[in-house]
């Protein structure tokens, strides 16, 4: 039994002890502390590496798995990876030092807490994805709330307050409810084992009970139409590093929990509830692509557009099939790339300019060639652009629901063109039009940090957009078998079986 | 029938409460000390008060296994009491330990201080081995009147002593009440033994008088734990005592309070389960929600705390109306938890100083993250552990007490529970919110003493580390519970 899990979920908990043990006060421990959080996350990132490599992804069951005695009971400390929650791991170690490398200059107070609240974040992220027992689970899922909620109100904007009491009584709310779910699966099954989980049939009105419970704290956390709003105003206040992680990662928890609970867990639910889902699905991608439209604040603007987005992995999830799944999780990895990189883009304007407003910009493209290349990339790659990673999930997320139920296909169609309509505007009036505004005519061009950040991004999206062959190979067995065994548990509930004890 | 068999029975009965009788023996050598010496050897006097629960809590511990019952019956040392000891002695050293500076400051450093504490512990440890109505009573009222003085112990402070009169009034209230309804039970059964009632419980069902005398005594206890609708002491008494006072009201007699509760409901009133539940599930569900609701208008930060402690007993009650041994056993992990993140608060609080005033405004705060950032992260984690935001120590207490009740299918208790703590974490979100977010604030006097310190950095730790080893506490909870329950 290897304890490379715990590992790379502990690591950056030794980069907060170092901090805490090693930085003296002022500016050289401050800058001593932002070397040990960069360090601390790129080891984090290439043992996660280490883990891709040494995974087999044909086995379609957990690997790397770890067991101790926890909590007594059937409680355990349960760590193990399959093919979708190792590419969730990867993802949060690989964004986590871009994050710690864009908030080198542009956060100046009380560094050291700031780094130290990253570094909790990232445990307790690769903590969600490695867990398999739901109360270890629930554990890291609800502990992020700390440190995210004082990354807003410490270092975010002026209504930030407002911003991070709202992010975090929302999803509180959401969590408990869950949490009353995890307890009644609990004493129902006697385990709280994910993998025995999955394998456990429960009643089908209590699945119904238990599916909901689940549904409002993923539903919060994904978010999905109509508790979203709390999205918008946390990503405005938040610092830009806490934006690409808010939209990068912590989004993904809600979608990861659906393919990891909803559907292998709650089959029969899952399929009643299916076209609620996909109701709320097309309602977030056409409302929330069209309040897009409207908006004023560069970092709103994209995070209406992660909402969106988020409808088509809602929707692709719902669709119970291969394409859908496979779809759903593409787009969700491919969502974490681009919108992290939109929100760095807005970062590197914010840091020079201190607004986002889209009318204190125009013609950037004057001044800053390289900078709108980039942000090009990006915004096509958010519209969904055939060679960029952002059109392979949405593609086969819409033909996953195209299978399952046309006219939800259809009207999210209209999503794709709606979101040509905001990201193309948007760029327009940043980067293209006459560079007239007095305050832009000295802003200056991306420097070696900057395009160091946004490089490997931009690599991603487009190696992924032309071949998303390694994705689909990391994840294709594991999709496959979640799909078998919801498909199986539906036959035998058909079939009058009684429930396996 | 002869002399020397009542002579071994008799010294049976002194092993078994050695604990109290050496507690009550200590404290009057102490209590001599203290006339002859004067307030000067205030000091020897504390630390010999916190040596002596020391040396009892070691009595207890080495004290027989299993259940031993002494005076004819009438007390029980079982291990369901002696986990609550431990407790309710490690509360009282804490606070004792706690006041030294705060009282030095006040310029309240008085010899009595540490007796009353004192006594008032003998009180708690009688009322948790008591297993009988009388000795009931004797432990509750020993263990009162000396809260009382405590609370008016700042003489010269008209708050202080409006909160001991207060307190004084209403606690006399509510032991009558207990009174009544302890005679009207022995009326209707004939005895004032647990065992006995029981029995009579047993035999000829739950007479009406029974009834009505279960709820008397109900409300009396609802009133020492401070469980809505008998907690309007609990802020004004909060607000006025002095601020180490406040920290040992909030701290070892609601254990004691709460544990007695467990014994008698679970005790003599086992056989009742239908009809105290009808009792304890809305007084649950109305102090979790009072709790929470109430506090949020509150700028004073002890009142606030005094809400939040009728919010946590609200959440311990759950562990009640699960009726199950598991139930108990969360009560009891929930009330250990609950004593650390208590502790760690209050040193905080008495560390709101200026001027040589106790500030108790929670705008004070503002800005304690760029004064004193580890005072501030410590109080924050204790904040968020009062929430039950994991992996804190918080959590798990919530856990294991909605956990019974959910196995007990009170699904809708285990609902209103979620939903007041998510009401509750408002106002322990703005508590963070001030010292994080707004800008600074003067300076507080001074640093927090070497003791205090002490203190507050063990009950971090506890709320931060409990998660890793979770067993060690539960486990002897699960074995103090299953003791309860034959």
């Amino acid at each position: 039994m290897s304890n490379l899990l715990s590992i790379v979920t502990f690591l950056p908990m030794l980069g907060v002890l170092l901090i805490i043990g090693m930085a003296p006060a002022g500016k050289p421990g401050d800058m001593l502390a932002r070397q040990i959080s960069l360090f601390a996350t790129g080891v984090t990132f290439i043992v996660s590496l280490v883990l891709w490599t040494q995974f087999d992804p044909a086995v379609p069951g957990f690997q790397f798995e770890e067991k101790y005695a926890w909590l007594g009971g059937n409680i355990t400390y349960h760590l193990g990876v399959d093919g979708i929650s190792l590419p969730f791991v990867i993802l949060t170690a690989f964004l986590m030092p871009l994050c710690i490398l864009a908030s080198w200059t542009s956060i100046e107070t009380r560094v050291k807490e700031y780094m130290v609240a990253f570094l909790v974040l990232e445990t307790l992220m690769i903590g969600v994805f490695t867990s398999l027992d739901l109360v270890l689970f629930y554990l890291f899922f609800e502990g992020g709330l700390i440190p995210m909620f004082l990354i807003i109100g410490v270092w975010g904007g002026a209504r930030r307050v407002y911003a991070s009491f709202k992010f975090f009584l929302y999803t509180l709310l959401g969590s408990v409810l869950m949490l009353i779910a995890v307890m009644a699966m609990y004493v129902t099954a006697g385990t709280s084992d994910i993998p025995a989980l999955m394998a456990y049939h429960f009643p089908k009105d209590m699945q119904n009970w238990l599916w909901l419970a689940f549904f409002a704290s993923f539903a919060v956390k994904m978010p999905m139409w109509p508790v979203h709003t709390w999205l918008p105003d946390a990503h405005v206040e938040a610092p830009t590093a806490g934006s690409v992680i808010l939209a990068g990662i912590l989004l993904k928890m809600g979608g990861y929990g659906f393919i990891r609970f909803s559907l292998p867990m709650f089959p029969d639910a899952s399929v009643y509830f299916a076209n609620f889902v996909f109701v709320l699905s097309v309602i977030a991608i056409i409302y929330t692509s069209l309040v897009a439209l409207m908006q004023e604040d560069i970092k709103k603007l994209i995070a209406y557009s992660s909402v969106a987005h988020m409808g088509f992995v809602t929707m692709g999830l719902f669709a119970l099939n291969r394409q859908g799944v496979d779809g759903a999780v593409v787009q969700m990895i491919s969502h974490g790339f681009v919108s992290a990189a939109l929100f760095l883009c807005v970062g590197v304007v914010y840091d020079r300019m201190h607004t986002r407003e889209i009318k204190a910009y125009g013609g950037l493209v004057n001044r800053m060639p390289l900078y709108a290349t980039i942000f090009m990339v990006f915004t096509m790659a958010n519209v969904g652009l055939p060679g960029t990673s952002g059109f392979v999930g949405e593609f086969l997320t819409l033909v996953g629901a195209f299978k399952a139920n046309t006219t939800v296909a259809m009207f999210a169609t209209l999503g794709v063109i709606l979101s040509a309509c905001y990201a193309l505007w948007l760029y327009r009036r940043v980067v293209f039009g006459v560079l007239e505004k007095k305050s832009l005519m000295e802003i200056e061009d991306l420097n070696s940090r900057e395009i160091f950040i946004l490089a490997p991004l931009v690599f991603a999206t487009l190696f992924f957009g032309f071949y998303p062959k390694p994705i689909f190979d990391m994840t294709g067995a594991s999709v496959q078998a979640t799909l078998d065994g919801v498909e199986g548990k539906l036959t035998t509930a058909e079939a009058g079986e009684g429930e396996p004890r | 029938m002869s002399g020397a068999v009542d002579l071994t029975r008799f010294g049976a009965d002194v092993a078994a409460t050695l604990p109290e009788i050496t507690l009550a023996c200590g404290a009057m050598v102490l209590l001599m000390i203290g006339v002859f010496a004067g307030d000067r050897r205030t000091n020897v006097v504390t630390w010999g008060c916190v040596a002596l629960l020391a040396v009892v809590g070691y009595l207890v511990l080495i004290g027989a296994d299993g259940k031993v019952l002494a005076f004819s019956g009438t007390m029980v040392i079982d291990p369901f009491a002696r986990f609550l000891k431990i407790l309710v002695l490690g509360g009282s050293a804490i606070a004792m330990l706690m006041s030294v500076d705060y009282l030095r400051d006040e310029k309240l450093t008085r010899f009595e201080f540490p007796l009353l504490v004192t006594l008032s512990t003998l009180g708690m440890l009688m009322m948790i081995s008591a297993n009988d109505l009388i000795v009931l009573y004797v432990g509750l009222e020993l263990q009162s009147l000396a809260l009382y003085v405590l609370a008016s112990f700042a003489r010269d402070n008209a708050r202080s002593t409006e909160a001991g009169l207060k307190y004084f009034v209403l606690g006399a209230l509510s032991s009558g009440m207990l009174l009544y309804g302890a005679s009207l039970i022995y009326g209707f059964t004939g005895g004032t033994t647990f065992d006995g009632i029981a029995h009579s419980i047993a035999e000829s069902g739950l007479q009406t008088g029974v009834m009505i005398g279960l709820v008397f005594v109900l409300a009396g206890l609802a009133f020492k734990v401070s469980a809505v609708p008998f907690h309007m002491w609990t802020p004004d008494v909060y607000e006025g005592s002095p601020t180490p006072v406040t920290a040992f009201f909030a701290a070892a007699p609601k254990i004691a309070a709460m544990g007695l509760f467990l014994r008698v409901v679970f005790g003599p009133f086992a056989g009742a389960e239908s009809a105290w539940l009808q009792i304890i599930m809305p007084v649950s569900v109305a102090s979790m929600l009072l709790g929470a609701i109430a506090a949020i208008g509150q700028s004073n930060i002890k009142r606030l705390m005094a809400y939040s402690s009728i919010s946590h007993m609200g959440y311990a009650l759950i562990g009640f109306a699960a009726g199950t041994q598991a139930g108990v056993q969360g009560v009891l992990t929930y009330l250990v938890i609950y004593l650390a993140m208590t502790v760690g608060t209050f040193v905080c609080i008495m560390h709101m100083r200026r001027d040589g005033k106790q500030l108790e405004d929670i705008s004070e705060l503002a800005g304690l993250s760029q004064r004193d950032p580890t005072t501030a992260y410590l109080l924050a984690i204790l904040m968020f552990s009062l929430i039950g935001i994991p992996p804190l120590a918080g959590f798990m207490g919530k856990w294991y007490v909605f956990l019974a009740a959910v196995e007990a299918k009170l699904y809708v208790l285990a609902a209103i529970g979620f939903l007041s703590s998510v009401i509750g974490a408002f106002y322990y979100l703005r508590i963070v919110k001030v010292m994080f977010f707004d800008p600074p604030a003067a300076a507080f006097e001074k640093p927090i003493g070497t003791v205090n310190s002490a203190l507050l950095a063990f009950s971090g730790a506890f709320v931060l580390l409990f998660i890793v080893s979770p067993l060690a506490v539960t486990d002897a909870a699960g074995f103090a519970a299953k003791s309860l329950f034959p």
